[in-house]
This record gives C-alpha cells, sequence and structure tokens, in this order.
C-alpha cells in the first residue's frame, strides 16, 4: 500500500513532521517498508543553464561546458560527456560532494583528460527519476535557474509504502490509515460527511443478482452526458506517485477510490452495455476479453457481471475491454458492488489476476460504504466530467452486520500485563470508530462496519494495546516454577543429539540435505509411492519425499568429487518417509566414506592408507546405535541387506527378524550407475526410532563390580572351517560353553590361501576364561578348551588346525 | 660396559623419524551442522527456562497446519504460506508439509494439559526459492499456556533470550503490533544493530532487523485444541532456526546450509566436542 504525504493530509490535519508519522504508523501496526523522499535525496541538484559548450582538447566524445548555477558567482567549468549539451540548454546541475543516487557515488573535483570539471550535468537516470540516461535532462528555457530541481518539478511529496497485513483491509485506503494515526494522537482525522446526490432521473439498467451468497450488494447508477479526457494534474501527480498510469477522468476515479477510501468501483460506458445488467455464475466456454488485454476462458465457479450480449465484468477483480471508459465514453455507468471474500481469491488465483480490486474485495471491504462511495464517485465523475447523474439502483444489503462485544475491561491486564485506564480505552476506541458504552466491568464495545477483522475480547484487547503502545508494556520476569527438574529432551531427541556428535567424532562431516529428491533415486531406494510425492514440487528433481538419507548423502559426496574433493565423509541425522502418517514418519542416521575417507583419518598417510571398506561403514553404524543407547550384547549382524547394497559386503542390524534398526555395507554397482555416482561408496543407515526404549533403572547407582583376585587365563584355537562359515557362529559357539567362566572371545586372525584348501579358511580365537573361586588347574582348563572344539565342531563343522 | 655398548648399539639401530606427521584425530575432522550446533544452544536457553521440547511430522494434515491455527477455508493468510501439498486422497483431504512447526503446538494441546511450557523446533516448507529463502527451512517456535501468563512475560522471556543467544549483555528490542490468525494481540519482534563490513553487531547501531514474530495465543486457536479461553490464556512465538544461526555466525547465503560443499561445513561446522552448555558458555 503506497500513498504520498499530501494525500494522507488531505484525511489527517497535523503538523507532525514524516519520519515522526512513519514511526507511528510502524509502531501502530502498519509498519513502513519504505519512504521515498525525492525532495530529501535530490535536494542538492538545481537548475542551471549551460552558457558555453567547447570541444575537449584531448577526447573526442567530451565538451568542456561553462554552467551558470545562478548563484551570481562565475560560472562553473564542468567536463559532460553527454551528446545534447550544448550553449543554451537549462539542465540540472551537482557541485562536487553531491551523492548520484544512480550512480551510487558521491561526485568531487576531477580533473579529466586535462581540463577540471567542477560538478556533472545530470541525466534523469542519474537522479533516478527514470531509466533515460541518453543525455543530460532538457527542462524547459524558462526554468528558474538556481532553484531546486525537485521542488520546481514537484517530486516534493514524499512517498509512503506500507507492509499491510492481511487482516486491515481498511488500511488499504489512505483515509483508514490516517483513522488511526488520528487514534495514536499523530493529528485530527478529517471525515466530513458525504453528501447524496440527487438523481435527476431512474436509471434506466436495471440489476438482477442471480446468487446473494455471491454478491451480497450490488449499487449502480448513470451519469450522461460526461465528457471524458485527461484527468485534472493533481489526481494524475498522485496516481502517478504511487506507480499507477493515468488513463483517463472516469478510470482514474475509480483507481482514486480504490487508494483513497479502500473502494473498488467499476466504470462502465453505458452505450456499450446491452440491455440489462445481469450478476450471475459464468457458463462453461463464456470468454472475456479483460483490460489488461488477455482473454480469459471462465467457469461456473467464476463470478461475473453480463449484459443481454454476455460477460462484461469478472466482478470484482477486472473489467472487460468491450464496455470500458474511454475518451469517446458520453454515459458512463458507476458500480459500486460487494463480493464474497472466497469466491474473489480463488477466481483471482485461478485466472492469476492480481488487481488492486481483487486484493481489497478478498480481505472484504466495508459493506456500509458501497453506497456513499458510489456517492461520491458520483460527485468526482461530475466534477471532472459534467453531466447528470440517474438515481440509485441498489440490490442486496448495504450495510454490515452489527457486532456487539461484551468486554470486560480487565482482559486488557489480564492478556497483555499493562494497566490502561478505562478513560483511555474508551478514547482509542471512540477515535477508531468503535463505540463503548457502560460503566463497566464489562462494557459493550459496537465494532464498526470496515474492521470485519473484530470479532472477540482479544481482538479490542489488540486495538486498545497496539494503540496506547506496546513499548509501554513492562517486561516481566517469567519464573520457571518450582517443578522439579526433568530433563527437556525425550528420549528420541537424545538419541538424535548423541548420535550427531558420535557421528562427527569419528571424523564425519554433518551434511543437512534436501527432504524431497527425484522420482527415480526415490524409487530406486524403496520409496516413490504416490502418497509421498508433492503434487506441486518446486522443480522436478526435487518430487519425491526421500525415504532414506542416503541418496541426498551420495549426490553430496559425488558432488564434493566433482569439485575436486574426493576423500569425503559425510552424515546427516533426518526424518526419512516411509507414507504420510506420522507413524510412517523416521528418524534416520546415516553416513557415506568415499575416497580415502576410512575411519583412521582422512586422505592417504604413511601408516597406510586404507580405504575405507564394510567394516568402516558397519563400525559407524554400532556407533550410532551405542551412543544412541541401543542394548548392544541384543544386536544381531546378519549378511545381505537392502537389494542396493553390493549383497556379499553388507549385512543388516537387527533384533531379531522382526526389528530392523538398520544395515551397512558397499554400494551396489547398479545402484552406483544408477545415481550416476562413483564408488567404491560405504553407507550405513540406522533407524533411531526403532531402538528399543532402555528399561528405568530404579537408582543412578551402578552395580556393584566383582574384581577377582584370580588371574584370567587365555587359550588360542585356530579352526578350519568352510568359508561360508561366519565368524560370529564360532564365537557365538565358543562363549555357550560356559557363559560365566568364558569372559570374551575374540577373533584375533582370518587366513584363507596357501596351506589351506580351496573352499576352506581358518579363523582363529582367544578365549578368556577368569575363574572366580579358585586358581583353574591344567585339567579344569583342558576339559573346558575341549568342550570349546566341540562345540564349534558342532555348530559349523569346523576342525582344529593342525 | 660390553653390555651397555652393544645396548647403545641396538637403540642406535631402532631411531625412528619422529618428525613423521600424525593423522588428524577423527574428533578434529569431523564436524556438526551450524543448524544442529544452534539447536543444541536453543534447546540449552529454553531448558533452563522450563521449557521442554516437543515435535511433530513433516507431513500434515491440513487441519493441523490451518484450520485449528484459526486459518479460516479461502482466507489470504492462508497465501501468506505457499504451500506444498500431495495428491488429494479417495475422501478428497490432502496432506501437506507443514509450513510452521506450529501443528506441533496443536498436537501439545490436544495431548496435554496446561500449564505447557515447550519449544517446537523443527523442519518447515514453503514454496519459495530466491537468495533469502530456501523450500526447506528451519523454525522453533515456543508455546505457553497457563492462567496468568501475559504479552509482558512473553517480552521478557524474548529478551532473555535474545541476550543469551546472542551472548551479549545489552540488545535494544522492538516489539509491533502485527498480524498472525493464530494470535491475538500480535506482535513482531525486531532487534537493533549495527552492520558493519559484512558482520553484525547487536546492542548497537541505527537498523532494526526483523528476527520473529510472536503474540498471545488466539482464544479461537485455544478452543479449536480443547482449552478455555476464559480460563487459560497464552503466548506463542516462532522464528527461523536458519535465519538465528547466520545471523551469529556470519553465514552469508542461506542456500549454502544445503548445499553440503564439505569446504564450507568444515569452516562454519562444529567440532563434536564443542557441546554448547550454560556452565562453559553457548559458543565457546
Amino acid at each position: 500500500m503506497k500513498f504520498t504525504l499530501s494525500w494522507l493530509k488531505d484525511h489527517l490535519d497535523t503538523d507532525e513532521p514524516l519520519d515522526k508519522l512513519a514511526e507511528k504508523l510502524t509502531m501502530i501496526g502498519l509498519e513502513v517498508e519504505n519512504i521515498e523522499d525525492k525532495a530529501k535525496v535530490l535536494k542538492p541538484f538545481t537548475i542551471a543553464k549551460v552558457i558555453s559548450a567547447e570541444q575537449h582538447p584531448n577526447a573526442d566524445r567530451l565538451r568542456v561546458c561553462m554552467v551558470d548555477t545562478g548563484d551570481g558567482g562565475a560560472p562553473v567549468q564542468v567536463v559532460c560527456g553527454a551528446p545534447n549539451a550544448r550553449a543554451g540548454l537549462v539542465s540540472v546541475f551537482s557541485p562536487p560532494g553531491t551523492y548520484i543516487p544512480g550512480k551510487d557515488i558521491t561526485l568531487g573535483v576531477g580533473t579529466i583528460r586535462g581540463v577540471e570539471s567542477r560538478g556533472m550535468l545530470c541525466s534523469a537516470a542519474e537522479l533516478q527519476i527514470s531509466n533515460d540516461h541518453d543525455g543530460i535532462m532538457e527542462l524547459p528555457a524558462d526554468a528558474p535557474i538556481g532553484a531546486g530541481y525537485a521542488e520546481w518539478a514537484a517530486l516534493g511529496d514524499p512517498v509512503v509504502e506500507i507492509n499491510l497485513t492481511p487482516n486491515r483491509q481498511d488500511c488499504t485506503g489512505v483515509h483508514g490509515i490516517a483513522r488511526d494515526l488520528a487514534a495514536a494522537d499523530m493529528g485530527k482525522f478529517k471525515d466530513p460527511t458525504i453528501k447524496p446526490i440527487k438523481g435527476e432521473f431512474p436509471c434506466p439498467v436495471k440489476v438482477t443478482v442471480e446468487d446473494a451468497a455471491l454478491c451480497p450488494g450490488f449499487a449502480l447508477r448513470l451519469v450522461r452526458g460526461v465528457k471524458n479526457g485527461p484527468s485534472p494534474e493533481w489526481l494524475q501527480k498522485r496516481l502517478t506517485a504511487i506507480g499507477l498510469r493515468p488513463i483517463n477522468a472516469l478510470v482514474d476515479i475509480t483507481n482514486f477510490m480504490t487508494y483513497d477510501r479502500a473502494r473498488p468501483l467499476h466504470v462502465f460506458d453505458a452505450k456499450k452495455v446491452t440491455g440489462n445488467l445481469v450478476v450471475r455464475r459464468a457458463r462453461d466456454g463464456e470468454t472475456l476479453l479483460a483490460l489488461d488485454g488477455r482473454t480469459y476462458n471462465l467457469d461456473p465457479a467464476t463470478c461475473v457481471i453480463a449484459d443481454e450480449h454476455g460477460v462484461e465484468s469478472l466482478a470484482g477483480i477486472m473489467g472487460g475491454e468491450a464496455s470500458g471508459c474511454d475518451e469517446t465514453t458520453t454515459d458512463v455507468l458507476i458500480e459500486s458492488a460487494l463480493w464474497n471474500e472466497i469466491n474473489i481469491a480463488q477466481t483471482g488465483r485461478k485466472l492469476g489476476i492480481n488487481s488492486d480490486a481483487r486484493y481489497r474485495f478478498e480481505r472484504g471491504v466495508d459493506p456500509a460504504f458501497m453506497v456513499p462511495g458510489l456517492e461520491l464517485a458520483t460527485k468526482l465523475v461530475m466534477e471532472m466530467c459534467g453531466g447528470t447523474a440517474s438515481e440509485n439502483v441498489v440490490v442486496g444489503k448495504s450495510f454490515g452486520d452489527d457486532r456487539v462485544i461484551d468486554f470486560p475491561t480487565t482482559e486488557v491486564k489480564r492478556l497483555s500485563g499493562i494497566e490502561v485506564p478505562q478513560t483511555e480505552m474508551k478514547r482509542i476506541l471512540t477515535h477508531l470508530g468503535f463505540m463503548m458504552a457502560g460503566p463497566g466491568p464489562v462494557v459493550k464495545v459496537a465494532v464498526p462496519s470496515w474492521r470485519s477483522d473484530v470479532h472477540g475480547k482479544a481482538d479490542i484487547v489488540e486495538e486498545i494495546v497496539r494503540i496506547f503502545g506496546v513499548d509501554k508494556v513492562p517486561m516481566t520476569p517469567f519464573e520457571r516454577g518450582d517443578d522439579a527438574r526433568k530433563p527437556v529432551l525425550t528420549p528420541l531427541q537424545l538419541r538424535i543429539r548423541r548420535a550427531r556428535r558420535a557421528l562427527a567424532s569419528r571424523g564425519i562431516i554433518e551434511a543437512v540435505t534436501w527432504s524431497f529428491i527425484t522420482k527415480s533415486a526415490a524409487e530406486l531406494f524403496g520409496g516413490g509411492q504416490r502418497e509421498l510425492e508433492v503434487a506441486n514440487p518446486i522443480a522436478s528433481d526435487l518430487s519425491d519425499m526421500r525415504p532414506t538419507l542416503l541418496a541426498g548423502l551420495i549426490a553430496a559426496a559425488q558432488a564434493n568429487a566433482n569439485r575436486g574433493v574426493s576423500d569425503v565423509a559425510l552424515f546427516e541425522v533426518g526424518q526419512v518417509f516411509r507414507g504420510d502418517r506420522p507413524q510412517d514418519q523416521f528418524m534416520a542416521a546415516s553416513g557415506v566414506r568415499r575416497g580415502f575417507a576410512s575411519s583412521e583419518g582422512l586422505g592417504r598417510h604413511w601408516t597406510g592408507s586404507a580405504q575405507p571398506d564394510v567394516f568402516d561403514a558397519k563400525a559407524d553404524a554400532l556407533a550410532v546405535l551405542a551412543a544412541a543407547g541401543a542394548p548392544m550384547q541384543a544386536l544381531q549382524i546378519v549378511a545381505g541387506g537392502p537389494k542396493w547394497l553390493h549383497p556379499g559386503r553388507s549385512g543388516t542390524i537387527q533384533i531379531g527378524p522382526q526389528n530392523v534398526l538398520g544395515y551397512f555395507g558397499e554400494v551396489h554397482p547398479r545402484a552406483l550407475e544408477a545415481l550416476g555416482a562413483d564408488g567404491p561408496l560405504l553407507v550405513f543407515e540406522v533407524i533411531l526410532d526403532r531402538i528399543p526404549e532402555a528399561k528405568k533403572k530404579p537408582t543412578r547407582a551402578k552395580p556393584v563390580i566383582e574384581l577377582s583376585s584370580f588371574q584370567p587365563v587365555s587359550r588360542d584355537f585356530a579352526f578350519i572351517v568352510d568359508r561360508s562359515v561366519k565368524a560370529a557362529d564360532i564365537v557365538r559357539a565358543a562363549q555357550g560353553v560356559d557363559k560365566k567362566l568364558i569372559t570374551s572371545v575374540n577373533v584375533f586372525d582370518v587366513y584363507e590361501g596357501k596351506g589351506i584348501d580351496d573352499g576352506k579358511k581358518s579363523i582363529a580365537v582367544a578365549v578368556t576364561l577368569q575363574p572366580r573361586e579358585k586358581t583353574l588347574t591344567d585339567q579344569e582348563i583342558d576339559a573346558v578348551a575341549a568342550k570349546i572344539v566341540a562345540e564349534v565342531t558342532k555348530k559349523t563343522g569346523g576342525t582344529l588346525r593342525g | 660396559m660390553l653390555k651397555s655398548a652393544a645396548l647403545d648399539a641396538r637403540l642406535a639401530s631402532e631411531t625412528v623419524d619422529v618428525t613423521l606427521p600424525l593423522r588428524d584425530a577423527p574428533a578434529e575432522a569431523g564436524r556438526i551442522h551450524p543448524l544442529s550446533q544452534v539447536w543444541d544452544e536453543l534447546t540449552t536457553i529454553f531448558a533452563d527456562m522450563g521449557f521442554s521440547v516437543a515435535e511433530g511430522p513433516d507431513i500434515e494434515t491440513d487441519d493441523y497446519n490451518f484450520t485449528k491455527l484459526n486459518f479460516p477455508e479461502g482466507h489470504p493468510a492462508r497465501e501468506m504460506h505457499d504451500t506444498f501439498f500431495f495428491h488429494p486422497k479417495e475422501d478428497g483431504s490432502r496432506m501437506l508439509l507443514r509450513t510452521h512447526t506450529s501443528p506441533v503446538q496443536v498436537r501439545t494441546m490436544l495431548s496435554q494439559k496446561p500449564p505447557i511450557r515447550v519449544i517446537c523446533p523443527g523442519r518447515t516448507y514453503r514454496i519459495d526459492s530466491d537468495a533469502t529463502h530456501t523450500p526447506q527451512f528451519h523454525q522453533v517456535e515456543g508455546l505457553v499456556i497457563d492462567k496468568h501468563s501475559h504479552l509482558g512475560h512473553l517480552k521478557w522471556i524474548l529478551h532473555e533470550f535474545c541476550k543469551a543467544f546472542f551472548e551479549v549483555d545489552h540488545i535494544n528490542m522492538r516489539f509491533r503490533p502485527s498480524f498472525f490468525p493464530f494470535t491475538e494481540p500480535s506482535l513482531e519482534v525486531d532487534i537493533q544493530c549495527r552492520r558493519d563490513k559484512g558482520e553484525i553487531r547487536f546492542g548497537e547501531g541505527e537498523d532494526w532487523l526483523e528476527i520473529l514474530g510472536c503474540g498471545m495465543v488466539h482464544p479461537n486457536v485455544l478452543r479449536a485444541c480443547g482449552i478455555d479461553p476464559d480460563e487459560y490464556q497464552g503466548f506463542a512465538w516462532g522464528m527461523g532456526i536458519d535465519r538465528i544461526a547466520m545471523l551469529k555466525y556470519g553465514i552469508a547465503d542461506l542456500r549454502q546450509l544445503f548445499d553440503s560443499d564439505v569446504r564450507w561445513l568444515s569452516h562454519y561446522g562444529f567440532k563434536p566436542l564443542e557441546v554448547p552448555t550454560l556452565a562453559g558458555g553457548l559458543s565457546s
């Protein structure tokens, strides 16, 4: 919403300076976004006359001008490159020290190719008043030399732009803004009564409204014998100042009413309207060439105004070209109506029209101003274009609903914490057009027709507080209370936090990637369901909700490689989507390693430049699980994983087949190809929600530790087993022999090759026995060893290596 | 003597080149993303004020994202949120990506009895992509519902928060009336700052920088969540985590947060042991 200072002063009698008005506007909720004060910026620019313009001795394209700046002193020498610099030209001059807005420089005294230049002759672009930079400005010969340019050109009216919130329809007009400022003690609101203009004859055009829900009210009148042409200079200047193009008096009046009184109107050329008007839904197949020069295809969801010939106007949004007013118009129909806000918003959105009328109607215009608005417009038409007016035709209602709110005055203190005297409440509300009656403590507050946003007690509190001053609300310490200190994070939040720091401490860098990925990547990772496809994606490659973090991480790793950083370890902890219900949205922790980014460190190194392998990925996954508090003893590692992993170099982490916590491994070459990524890549993913919650311990105290005074005994065993036998099976078999006595079984060697038959391998384990009551005898140790060999042989078919 | 000479000879033969470089410890190379770090900082500050953390799903219903928050169907305020939708279901309803974390407030009010004190951090989505907007971003909202909390408390909490978060002794804040469908009265909050060669200094200067929106929870929202607005009252606020992270840590380009460039992440990220605490300072 834009307006000029002088425009505001039409409605507000005030001596307050602009900066104070602007500050107050912001502080009462009408945030000033910008003030364009040309007079201030252009103050140093004066009107000057070129006395002589000679060729520059050292430059073909430059001229040396002597300029009369009108200050009574000697002419000033200026070097100028403009082709139109010539003797006798009246133009705009700026002395050294001037800030040139169009160039964003401050002028100094310069020497240009050996000739001193003490100022500048300016183009319109350099003053930022138009894009014209073809030459220096050419002013009329009688322009006053020495006078300020901005003042002479009447650029002295600052333009204020307000960032209006959608609830304040009443402030889409300057009149409403003035009312708010007056309530905030910034002057006196000028609100003279609008006198109706008596009709000289009945309006010959009848109006039928087919659907009152779409058009609650409609007023129309004819003004006959008008002479349309350019509107008066004051009106053109105002419209130009706020960025509107003056067209002709009749059209300019409708635009003026829109911005002055928040009352959009439409004018039809009566001679181009056939018969009576009907407000109805458009019929399928109907079209309208609108005033913006575009043709719109309509359907029954659109409300239109039609004559016997067809659709003439998109109700409340934009008029039609065919019945528009131009210089030849002699009879004009002025329409002032009320429209259904939701229908206007939907139609405007569907047709892609952002008109000033739509902007106001979809926010709900003042119903009680429908007829006065028509009267005011008629007055302006007759003043500017002459003519005689018909009587009004009014269909439907022309007033708002009565809203009276029972308002306990204590609400102000209850919600805002500030004490406002009741007399002050009344003063504020009355200035805003409310009526407050009764002695309290519960008063009646009547809401004015233009405040369709005010419905309840809280709204009234807001009105009082925003005018009284939010800055006056005292800061009040907020006691945290005497509730016991409890953890503020849920178990899942704690897992997220710990997972992040655990992974970062393993040398991995946290990334945050997009929640959306391509359809093909989503499908590759088992997603891509229709319920997870965004209907209106911002780009075709951000179309589907991710079923895994890996798609984003793999793409990120590749992007880094493409930038020349090939050793990359990235992780992310974030949401993944398996469905659209809350219980199908999970928190995952995932990582990727490529190049020489192993868990030992980044890059090649003299200690051995190991590339990451499946065991780095496994270690990452288990580190997350351990940090997140998973029951590590209960985890099972099962060979193989999802289809996008290498079948022989991947594993699944589970607690029984029903609860899969995650997986790890090397990315399958086919998946790499599909994702356009270079391998090998080592990845893992853990679903943090799937970790079972630890049982609450009754006490913080840790269980008593038993420190045995007897030496532990260690025995090594090497087994020859089939290649397909899992190390974990040997460990489990050995451990199972005596769970109390055997405290650890550690794999310390895996060997295939010379000395071992094809299809076999040797696995060596160190078994630690911890006696608790007495030192073990050799016989006892041998007995346990024999049991271990027997058990391993039984479970895995392995034999002790000789 | 002989024994000693032999030992010397052996030791001499065992000499290693101690100037060989070590590998950087993994914990030196790993990084926490600035957004996660700020997330932890926020939690730390608000936990100290007695708030707990609530979260909810990214894919939400229209009812929780809009209707229960007093956005009437067809109201222009809905258009302020350029919403990502999913395909309509058979019954005509359609899910959406939450445009703010306020649905978590709704879920909290529906599942807990007052008094309520929560913050709701999370990822949010709007159709917007330019130098200062990304289609996904992060918000933290706060919600207090009890029988006495008012705008004065809200101002105090936000003032304390800004001082704690930006780690300054003094900060000037400007509260000005605004509009949000879910609060009444509604306020926007600016902080005073000075821009100094790309760096922003708080507690001084002439500029006002908008950092958050807030207000008293609208009675319609309380009612929609089964809370009697004549018995209970409270306030809510919301701010962009990405934005305050950028302000605090001098990050110029929003989009780089999501670019996963390891050079950028190594520079702006935090080491895993740099855990924000009240005892040790948030960022030291």
